[in-house]
């Protein structure tokens, strides 16, 4: 799950991250209002989606007077904003960040992920901050330093210390950055992160050290034990249809293409994906109904599917383990005669009942094609969603 | 012979009073040697009860002791299945195979800390189980479509491994041992711990890797097979058209920081002289045809 920058902040705070003041606004006035309570004479807009690149993206916006704050908060909140990780169409502001100005005198990197080689939590830091730090990774990797936490003693004083001075925190700055480094692991671990990242944090001209941004996402295995930060999901943020899907705990995610692919099992709903544009054709979406699909899961399925305009045709792949094939044959007829299916429906069944699930198909008198196996069926949904 | 278990393995079931593990214990139990090897039952507040028979214990320890099973399957919820696995550890038992899907990052990564210098073993979490086909089945994959046979197969996906067993079966080659190592970031066996016994196996003479974006559990098991395999491998990769930073279903399978694609995966695994397909449809025939 992922939250905004000023959310991220709030936790980090709690934890003993210093950060800039600031105040979530959701209207100009409230923009207005937020940066006199700050008071100072520059101030930060900052527009609040959850996707990177906010700046460049025009975002985010320095003011140096109250109809500054004014005037930008009024372009931001609204617009839709374009980065590289938003698409296309961009994503609409809705909430802004209205920060005091900083003194900058440097700007450095930090990360946070869990590590599947260490299977620990590794922090990553740079004397690089404000860059995209894959590009970093790719064209200075020695300018990043790792170090993989001990789960159960901690980031240690010592490693903490070594780090802010690999980075170029300043003798003065080294004891708060040691502090902040091990409340950002902290946080890091008692939030059930899968992420934090703090790009830029500054070096102030007092020689103190701020995080500038905040990015944080949660394990979403872990979100039962986390009301409080299920309480901070901005559902606007979020894909309608994928949203829809997990409320019928189907795993959905929306893609560019025009044929819906409807799996069970995460492997083969990727791989169906791949086949699918092997044979010349694009995938609508993963979909994954899970061991135990019912009918009203398929039925589901397929309205959410069918949402999409783009939509040319419908590949159904099911390997029937523990679920079997007459029963998701079933589902898939009364989906179809629910949802009155107007594109093509290709349905390819393999495993346990295969033979009844394919009568059931047969006798249902619904115009479904049938795939023999993996392939052929890829091709024939391809074909299908050319109008062949 | 086969790779982790065969019908003379005797397990207990952590977690057999539930709904799933009393399916999973009643279908593993009626396949092949199924009712020698499922000796027991583990539930806390539960001992002294039974369920098909098999006695249920109140703790690991106590199981093991009274039957001497020596590995267990876990289907615990996800909120106590790393608690579980820690239980098993500490009984000292030789291998853990854990079904449980959606157990937190965290727990993990302090199971497997807690597991440094042990000698159990762990295969999964968020996996299908572990079959060697006419002998023994633990998981959740169909019994009935498996068949024994000359071939390995390991890979990170449930229904993607009935697939590739599946197309196996067509061209008429049956299994050694089938490894599902899970779909989790944080996990027990990897890819080359699974590739390493199939290749000390004198069953086995050829392997069926089957890897998804995310990480560099394959890049790592290619390297492997390039300085040690004595067997040919065949390898496919899920995800080639997954967008990055999007989850795709299982919790490890994401492209992060421009890192564990399919492509690179597949290219890594070509040089290391193992045979890819691009297409999920030709795992078998690929198979089919570097065996001698």
């Amino acid at each position: 799950m992922k939250i905004h920058e000023y959310q991220a902040k709030e936790i980090l705070r709690k934890y003993g991250v210093a950060t800039p003041r600031g105040t979530p606004c959701f209207s100009v006035d409230e923009a207005v209002s937020a940066a006199k309570r700050l008071g100072g004479k520059v101030w930060v807009v900052k527009a609040q989606i959850h996707a990177g690149g906010r700046g460049k993206g025009g975002g985010v916006k320095l003011a140096r007077s109250l109809d500054e704050v004014k005037s930008h908060a009024g372009s931001i909140l609204g617009m839709q904003l374009k980065t590289h990780q938003t698409g296309p169409d961009g994503q609409k502001v809705r909430r802004l960040l209205i920060e005091e100005g900083a003194d900058i005198r440097k700007e450095l990197y930090l990360g946070m992920v869990v590590d599947r080689g260490t299977q620990r939590v590794v922090l990553m830091a740079s004397s690089e901050g404000g860059m995209d730090i894959e590009e970093v990774a790719a064209k200075t990797p020695e300018k990043i330093h790792k170090v993989a936490v001990d789960p159960v003693k901690g980031l240690a004083d010592t490693d903490a210390e070594d780090v802010a001075r690999k980075i170029g925190v300043p003798a003065k700055g080294i004891p708060q950055a040691r502090d902040l480094l091990k409340a950002l692991y902290q946080a890091f671990n008692e939030t059930d992160a899968s992420l934090a990242e703090i790009n830029p944090l500054i070096v102030t001209g007092d020689e103190r050290v701020l995080a500038l941004d905040a990015k944080m996402n949660f394990d979403d295995n872990a979100l039962f034990r986390h009301p409080e930060i299920v309480a901070m999901r901005d559902l606007d943020e979020e894909d309608p249809a994928e949203i829809e899907a997990s409320k019928y705990d189907l795993s959905y995610i929306s893609l560019d293409g025009n044929i819906g692919c409807l799996v069970n099992g995460a492997g083969l709903a990727m791989s169906t994906m791949d086949i699918i544009k092997l044979y010349g054709g694009s995938p609508a979406n993963f979909l994954d109904v899970g061991g135990g699909a019912s009918t009203e899961k398929v039925t589901e399925a397929f309205k959410i599917m069918l949402k999409n305009p783009n939509l040319k045709a419908i590949l159904v792949n099911i390997f029937g383990g523990i679920m079997k094939c007459d029963v998701i044959a079933e589902g898939v007829v009364t989906a179809a005669r629910q949802v009155s299916l107007k594109v093509p429906l290709v349905v390819r069944l393999e495993g346990t009942n295969v033979d009844l699930g394919k009568k059931i198909l047969a006798e249902s008198g619904l115009p479904i094609i049938s795939g023999a196996n993996m392939a052929d069926a890829a091709q024939k949904v391809v074909a299908a969603a050319k109008g062949k | 012979m086969s790779i982790l278990i065969n019908q003379n393995t005797r397990l207990m079931t952590q977690g057999i009073t539930g709904k799933t593990g009393q399916f999973h214990t009643k279908m593993g139990k009626e396949y092949a040697n199924g009712k020698n090897c499922y000796v027991a039952g583990v539930t806390p507040k539960k001992g002294g009860q039974s369920f098909e028979g098999i006695p249920i214990f109140e703790t690991v320890k106590e199981a093991k002791e009274r039957t001497g099973a020596t590995v267990s399957v876990i289907y615990v919820p996800p909120p106590f299945a790393a608690a579980a696995i820690d239980e098993a550890v500490d009984a000292g038992l030789d291998l853990v195979i854990c079904i449980t899907e959606g157990i937190p990052v965290r727990d993990m990564i302090l199971t497997r800390y807690k597991m440094q210098g042990a000698k159990t073993l762990l295969v999964g979490p968020n996996c299908p189980g572990v079959i060697t086909p006419d002998e023994i089945k633990i998981g959740i994959m169909p019994g009935h479509i498996h068949k024994r046979g000359p071939v390995g197969v390991v890979s990170r996906s449930g229904t993607l491994t009935y697939e590739a067993v599946g197309q196996l079966m067509e061209v008429g080659l049956g299994q050694s041992t089938c490894v599902g190592i899970g779909g989790d970031p944080v996990n027990g066996l990897k890819h080359l711990d699974v590739l390493k016994m199939f290749n000390d196996d004198p069953q086995t003479e050829a392997v069926v890797m089957v890897g998804e974006i995310g990480g560099t559990n394959e890049e790592e098991a290619a390297r492997w097979v390039k300085a040690n395999m004595k067997k040919p491998v065949v390898g496919f990769i899920a995800g080639v058209t997954a967008p990055p930073g999007k989850r795709m279903g299982h919790a490890g399978a994401i492209i992060s920081g421009g890192k564990g694609t399919a492509a690179e995966k597949l290219t890594v695994m070509e040089e290391c002289g193992i045979k890819v397909t691009r297409n999920p449809a030709e795992m078998g025939k690929l198979l089919k045809s570097v065996l001698k």
